[in-house]
């Protein structure tokens, strides 16, 4: 119990340090780097929770896909940052306090909170009822049967993003020559090639 | 000490301002923009992953799947249309975005 306390504290702490790193990192890079650290430590989170499947899809999906694509942005973008950086401060006292208000809020709804007896019964897929199977048996048991319809939704979402995302960023340019198989492989000798028959001794 | 829901949900608070707070430090950065909503959607997971362990229902774990799903095709779309914004202007100022409106 000591153990889980105290890798709950480091990874709380890590979150939260590198949360700050990534709003005020000068460079975005390493705002990433961070992002990525984030990520990372909110999978230990998972895990000491007893998500294990949450905790791995987190870490493949978001240090994987998400913030590699970010990294890459960023990179290939060439932006002067240091001009995007210029007046940050000045939005920091009406930003401060709208922070201040919202976590007090959360912290009093946090500090009220109990589960109500009933709530254990109204479970819709309680977890007792599943005892013996792991966390991804018990998720696939679920996602496959009752929410299977959810499931197909999510695949949708991941198609319309990806023909949206292909969409936007291709773009025919002019001027550029490339390699045209069809219209190499449709030349025919009769096409490109003549034969003149040179009388000799009066030129072409 | 025993490490109840209160300790999660109060991390996840805590990313969630933060995520809040980077969007009004970086306005003018879209990419800083959307790393903190990516954080603030990491906070709202935490806090179904918490509920759900600690409530003993597995639908908010399921619900947080797709919640992850949207995220990662939201980066995808977001930054998708930041590198055509960048292809046209040359820059990625949040200010001169509003050069559509009529």
């Amino acid at each position: 119990m000591i153990v889980q306390g105290i890798a709950f504290y480091v990874f709380a702490a890590l979150l939260v340090a590198s949360g700050v790193m990534v709003i005020s990192a000068r460079n975005p890079v390493h705002s990433v780097l961070y992002l990525v650290l984030a990520f990372f430590q909110a999978a230990g989170l998972c895990v000491l929770l007893g998500a294990e499947f949450i905790a791995m899809i987190l870490v493949i999906v978001y240090v994987g896909a998400v913030a590699v694509l970010f990294l890459f942005v960023v990179m290939m973008l060439d932006i002067n940052f240091r001009e995007l950086r210029a007046g940050a401060l000045q939005y920091l006292p009406i930003g401060g306090l709208i922070g201040l208000i919202l976590l007090a809020e959360l912290a009093a709804v946090l500090g009220g909170w109990i589960i109500a007896p009933a709530a254990e019964k109204a479970a819709s897929a309680p977890m007792a009822a599943m005892s013996g199977a792991t966390n991804t048996e018990q998720l696939g048991q679920l996602i496959y049967t009752h929410y299977v319809y959810l499931f197909q939704a999510s695949g949708l979402v991941l198609l319309i993003a990806m023909i949206g995302a292909i969409v936007l960023t291709l773009r025919q340019r002019e001027g550029v020559r490339k390699q045209n198989v069809g219209s190499q492989l449709a030349r025919r000798r009769e096409d490109v090639v003549a034969i003149r028959k040179v009388p000799t001794g009066e030129g072409v | 000490m025993e490490i109840g829901l209160g300790h999660y949900l109060t991390v996840s608070a805590i990313i969630f301002t933060l995520g809040v707070l980077g969007i009004f430090l970086n306005r003018k950065n879209v990419i800083i923009i959307l790393m903190s909503i990516e954080m603030m959607l990491l906070a709202v997971n935490l806090n179904l992953v918490s509920f759900s362990v600690f409530l003993n229902d597995l639908v908010g774990q399921v619900f947080s799947m797709i919640i992850l799903t949207v995220a990662a095709a939201e980066a995808a779309i977001g930054l998708a249309i930041l590198v055509v914004y960048f292809r046209n202007r040359g820059s990625i100022r949040v200010e001169d975005i509003n050069l559509m409106r009529g």
